[in-house]
């Protein structure tokens, strides 16, 4: 039986966290001896739909209706859920991303699936046991969760499996999908996506900054630095609850839980809901002019300073070495 | 307007993490236990919906008797009346399958739950409900206003936002920004005390998961500092040696 993968689009490209999740997708299909058939939903370029074939997907069926060129989790479900069953699909990949979250359960309803959520290795499948590892406790810890149905549905963490290229041309087929009369309730009446910024959950380096910066109005060195580095910009919570930085900024255990390759705290103490929900970090430096900020015990690097001297020193340093490279 | 907030018992977010019996199970000694926080912020929005009307706002646990306090603690937030199923809260499937089971005998125009519970983190109840009661669900709010027979909500997504325009009843996962949480007052913990408490049992449901274990996150090594003045080196221990930049 194929694994199917859905390959979530953002104005009609693939991301980063798509490639990943075809990846895992594709390892999952390795295990099993079985093919990968990924299915996109929406208005995407045969171009992209064909390197599909790359991160290792044989078959990419396209669903492209102007009923569904927008996501609704409702008729998405519905149409992912057919397609696995026509296909005879008993895994179903998708990324954990904030439409992934809406559609996955809905998806495992409609399979009778157990769902595994927020997947951050590949299923190990030895004893006749199939179990996944996914975050659990805001970051603070990990569950081992067996799914026990005979259909499964896994999201996959952001930023926790590697894109993997090893295949070759998917074969595009056209899907004709229409989901179901009574999924359609929902209307969007606007999508507003910042495409100068990189997205926080998706982000390779996120800079964050904490009350340490005493105010909104100082902030424009952070996202200098963040500029320079490519990397999206966070905040403590203190921060988002004074109003100083929205609330789609702030990381920790109530606010959204990252794991970039950097994260870099600038005047955060670290407390251990903001911990929670950074730990997955790959490197972390800390910048804070108490050395008994708890942040440092978790820290890869660290400077102990103040931020206001420490950062755009930081930021010169950045400057000499990307003029350098 | 009737209004359903699903709420769980979890601990409080400044609880160390550990687990017991060759990390199988939970630690639970000497844990507070909370209101999750977010299901804290649909609980406030539900409230300031029906503030003044002719509404009701229920709040509905999957849990076990221990789960009473965080129940109560919701009707002194201001919650009409609670239901409370009584069984261990297996998993989101067993838990929406609950609520849901409720909710076809008891309609209701609007559903909330939180964005996750901050113990599994799952997202998942939310979209299940919506899926057992053929409704449309919204996952992540930020924001939510009812305008007649319609509500209106901001969805998360990355990098920005979506808004929708959906008819009731829906299902809906509130999120910072939905509503600032309510502290309970004296009167209203004095009259949580009254507020009907109905006590149910579960529905016969199918397990499709199980947990087998945990674990708790590798610990790194001690930290490298580096002179305040000396970013210079930051920057080459990033690119050298962490090869992150």
């Amino acid at each position: 039986m194929p694994v199917l993968v859905y390959t979530e689009n953002a104005d009609g490209k693939f991301k980063k966290s798509t490639f990943e999740a075809v990846s895992y997708a594709r390892a999952i299909a390795d295990q099993n001896n079985t093919n990968l058939v990924a299915i996109s939903i929406g208005d995407v370029s045969n171009d992209q739909l064909t390197a599909l074939g790359k991160y290792g997907a044989e078959k990419v069926l396209n669903v492209s209706n102007a009923k569904l060129k927008n996501f609704i989790n409702q008729a998405y479900a519905s149409v992912v859920a057919d397609a696995a069953k026509k296909e005879g699909a008993d895994i179903v990949v998708l990324s954990n991303s904030f439409s992934g979250r809406g559609l996955a359960p809905r998806i495992g309803v409609k399979l009778q699936a157990g769902v595994a959520d927020g997947a951050v290795a590949l299923p190990e499948q030895t004893g006749g046991k199939f179990t996944v590892k996914k975050t659990a406790f805001s970051g603070k810890a990990f569950a081992i969760v067996e799914l026990t149905s005979a259909n499964k549905v896994i999201s996959l963490t952001p930023n926790s499996y590697k894109v993997v290229e090893k295949g070759g041309a998917g074969k595009v087929e056209d899907y004709t999908a229409e989901g179901n009369a009574s999924d359609f309730k929902a209307m969007i009446k606007e999508i507003v996506r910042s495409t100068d910024k990189v997205s926080l959950p998706d982000a390779d380096i996120v800079v964050s900054a904490g009350r340490g910066l005493k105010g909104p109005e100082n902030w424009g060195m952070v996202e200098e630095l963040a500029g320079l580095l490519g990397a999206a910009l966070a905040c403590s919570k203190p921060v988002s609850d004074a109003g100083w930085r929205p609330h789609s900024e702030h990381v920790g255990q109530t606010g959204i839980a990252v794991s970039p390759n950097l994260y870099i705290a600038i005047g955060i103490s670290g407390a251990i809901q903001h911990l929670a929900g950074v730990s997955s970090s790959k490197v972390i430096v800390v910048i804070n002019k108490d050395p008994e900020a708890p942040f440092f015990k978790v820290a890869d690097y660290g400077i102990v300073g103040d931020a206001f001297e420490v950062v755009p020193k930081l930021i010169a340093a950045v400057k000499e070495y990307k003029a350098s490279a | 307007m009737k209004i359903l907030v699903c709420i769980s018992n979890v601990p409080d977010t400044t609880t160390k993490i550990t687990f017991t019996d060759n990390n199988t199970q939970f630690n639970n000694n000497g844990v507070q236990f909370i209101l999750n926080p977010y299901d804290e912020i649909a609980l406030a929005r539900a409230i300031e919906l029906t503030d003044g009307g002719d509404g009701s706002v229920t709040v509905i646990n999957v849990g076990e008797a221990s789960t009473e306090p965080t129940i109560r603690k919701a009707l002194a937030i201001g919650a009409t009346d609670a239901v409370r199923v009584n069984a261990k809260a297996h998993d989101a499937w067993y838990v929406a399958s609950q609520v849901a089971a409720y909710v076809k005998a008891n309609p209701f125009d609007l559903i909330l739950t939180g964005r996750e519970s901050i113990d599994y983190n799952g997202s998942k109840v939310a979209s299940m409900l919506g899926e057992l009661l053929d409704l449309p669900s919204v996952s992540i709010i930020k924001k939510l206003d009812i305008d007649g027979d319609n509500v209106t909500v901001e969805r998360e997504i990355e990098g920005g936002k979506e808004v929708l325009t959906i008819p009731l009843p829906i299902v809906a996962g509130a999120a910072e920004g939905v509503a600032e949480p309510k502290i309970p007052n004296m009167r209203g913990i004095m009259s949580a005390r009254t507020k009907p408490l109905t006590v149910i049992d579960p529905v016969e449901v199918k397990t499709l998961s199980e947990i087998i274990s945990y674990e708790t996150p590798a610990p790194r090594g001690q930290v490298k500092l580096v002179a305040a003045d000396d970013t210079a080196k930051l920057v080459d221990l990033l690119h050298d040696e962490a090869r992150v930049i």
